[in-house]
């Protein structure tokens, strides 16, 4: 029987099938957050549980953090008592946390690979949707509700129905200016956000292979945009070299047997998809959304479609963002800019980013929220001198977290205003109540602070 | 969580006809800071239920209930964010059961966990019951069916038989999977060879 990488690693983790149900699932690795852990941990206690297995769960706090002045205690009460809470829970149940300030810390789906926390072939849930990034490493990973979050805290295990799977490759060389963000926007802009529906995904082709590790977190951190349960991405020398002698990561012979295992990790030839889907990368371009849903997306430099005005849906989403029918947004004024999220917070998203704006200025119409996704991210920009680009051009960086992703923080689009964001989701008030979001790549989103306005990256002369 | 047990339920429904709700629209982030499982009802569609100085939009159906215990709304429900609390929202809102032509996965899970129904029915039958407004709807879970009262039409949904025996009971996951705790243990052991 030809399997797929996710067959193979599902049926590592099956511990038995209940007859015309779920099947009981084992879970490696478990990240747990300030918002969606302290109800699981007050069901936990009233049932008199305790933590089954307590090393592998890790705890962060990201979404309520401020991103300015973290060494002063948070001053929003609201925010401040979930975090609190986290660091009870974990000290209670004897869980490691990064709290705020720890090097360590960050958002959660960027520090888990960078800690190395995240490896190949395993099971990795969260409460959190974005939980779909680990996948760039090959692995069943994928968001879960409170509930769920209880049982594995309380189990180790889940009860889960095995997906259908779907196949997307994309073959061909990127053109200029054309980042994985653009890939994940396009995919979704054509097949649509409920496409992915029951489907877990896998990305392949020759495009998906040369990206980094970086990019390869962007395009799964998105499967769930699609509606898909995860979506994953075969393991490559790639995958291992970014994992080599990180803090959590194997290490010498149990690192040499590891990569022995993740090497048979790859969907057998022949194997059997229930959807394929394929796309040639060079019909991708710079891409933005002009809707309130992340598949209502165009390239760049394209038009809204006409046809919308017969679907009450897109009106209304169209109404909400102030645009119509047949319009360009190419030259169309823009209020805020922001790079970060665990879809484009790390490193490389600020090289990209770095690399347009170096020897310009950012326009002084635009308000620009620079967050990396983690401490080790801040301090890297730092070491690579891209913090100095980006002060140079008039930029400022703040300290690590979700930031504007979601605005549980401080940093809010105020209503009406337009932000070019390369966060995940462009739902209304997202980023605020009354908030415009563009989703972009950060090439795109570079472009836009430098000139104020909508604008097609490969129209400014730059090296990346 | 232990629920209300579930079998048959007749009532009006609220009617949203709007395609892809997501989870931030069912509850804002800025509402998801309190640490219990309480209180989220009040805040259901908050932005589409208050303007922005927080006065209650009149002519939002949503501000209506009279006791509906049945949300219709249109395909790809509950799409975005895993955010529980947003199931949380609906069921403290007085709901027992969403209609919807699709749902997003995890609020299809989020919402089984906490005894809410996710009723997935035909665009067409979906459109029947957005056509006969005030009509009751009866819900049928132990026959997996869904029937406008006014008309008598019918259709049949599918549930896995697992969740439809958890849910007329009353029943949990997690008191199963501590059950298999032994089993959990001998698999782990078994990977460690």
């Amino acid at each position: 029987m030809k399997r797929t990488i996710f067959d193979k690693i599902w049926d590592a983790h099956v511990i038995k099938g209940i007859t015309e149900g779920p099947s009981v699932l084992y879970i490696d690795r478990h990240y747990i957050h300030e918002v969606t852990s302290p109800q699981a941990f007050t069901g936990l206690e009233k049932r008199g549980l305790e933590v089954f297995r307590p090393n592998q769960t890790f705890a962060t706090c990201d979404h309520n953090v401020p991103t300015i002045n973290q060494h002063l205690p948070i001053s929003d009460q609201s925010s401040r008592l979930p975090v609190e809470k986290l660091a009870e829970n974990t000290k209670k149940h004897r869980i490691t946390y990064f709290p705020l300030g720890d090097k360590r810390n960050g958002v959660v789906h960027i520090i888990g690979p960078e800690l190395g926390l995240t490896t190949c072939g395993m099971t990795i849930v969260c409460g959190d949707s974005h939980t779909s990034t680990h996948g760039a490493f090959g692995n069943i990973a994928f968001g879960v509700g409170t509930s769920e979050v209880e049982m594995v805290l309380a189990t180790q295990t889940l009860l889960q129905t095995k997906p259908r799977q779907m196949l997307i490759k994309v073959d061909g060389e990127l053109g200029k200016g054309v980042c994985a963000k653009d890939i994940i926007l396009y995919i979704i802009s054509n097949l649509g956000t409920s496409a992915g529906t029951g489907y877990f995904l896998e990305f392949a082709g020759s495009t998906i292979a040369s990206l980094s590790m970086e990019e390869r977190m962007t395009i799964c951190n998105m499967s769930i945009e699609m509606g898909a349960k995860g979506g994953l991405i075969a393991p490559d020398q790639i995958t291992f070299n970014y994992l080599k002698d990180r803090d959590y990561s194997p290490k010498g012979e149990a690192w040499e047997e590891s990569v022995k295992y993740w090497e048979t990790l790859k969907s057998d030839v022949g194997a059997i998809y229930d959807a394929v889907y394929q796309f040639s990368a060079e019909e991708i371009n710079p891409m933005i959304t002009y809707g309130t849903n992340p598949g209502m997306g165009i390239s760049v430099t394209g038009s809204i479609a006409d046809n919308l005005k017969d679907n009450p849906s897109s009106m209304k989403a169209l109404e909400y963002m102030g645009f119509a029918p047949g319009e360009k947004l190419i030259g169309k004024r823009i209020d805020y800019v922001f790079l970060g999220s665990c879809t484009n917070g790390r490193i490389e998203d600020f090289r990209a980013f770095a690399s347009i704006v170096k020897g310009r200025r950012k326009h002084p119409g635009v308000i620009a929220w620079l967050v990396p996704g983690s401490k080790q991210v801040e301090c890297q920009l730092e070491e690579e001198g891209i913090g100095d680009v980006l002060r140079k051009a008039g930029f400022e960086i703040r300290q690590p977290g979700c930031s504007a992703c979601l605005a549980m923080n401080d940093d809010k689009i105020p209503s009406g205003k337009y932000c070019v964001s390369t966060s995940n989701r462009n739902f209304e008030g997202r980023q605020g109540p009354g908030a415009r979001t563009l989703l972009a790549g950060p090439i795109v989103a570079a472009a836009a602070a430098i000139n104020g306005v909508i604008t097609d990256p490969r129209e400014l002369s730059y090296e990346f | 969580m232990s629920f209300e047990k579930f079998t048959i339920l007749k009532s009006g429904t609220i009617n949203v006809p709007i395609e892809n709700i997501d989870t931030d629209q069912i509850i804002p982030a800025r509402f998801l800071k309190t640490t219990s499982r309480e209180g989220f009802g009040k805040n259901l569609f908050y932005d589409w239920r208050y303007d922005s100085q927080g006065k209650m939009i009149r002519s939002s159906e949503l501000n209506e209930n009279k006791g509906e215990k049945i949300l219709v709304a249109g395909r790809n429900f509950g799409c975005g964010s895993s955010r529980e609390h947003a199931a949380w929202a609906i069921y403290d809102y007085g709901f027992r059961a969403v209609i919807s032509s699709f749902f997003a996965d995890i609020f299809k899970n989020n919402a089984l966990n906490n005894g809410l129904l996710p009723v997935q029915v035909s665009d067409n039958f979906l459109d029947r019951i957005f056509k006969n407004i005030g009509s009751d709807i009866i819900i049928n879970l132990p026959e997996r069916s869904v029937t406008i009262y006014s008309t008598g039409e019918t259709e049949h949904f599918q549930i896995n038989s697992y969740k439809q025996n958890c849910l007329i009971n009353g029943f949990d996951d997690i008191e199963y999977l501590i059950s298999c705790r032994h089993e959990t243990e001998n698999f782990e052991n078994n990977r460690k060879k």
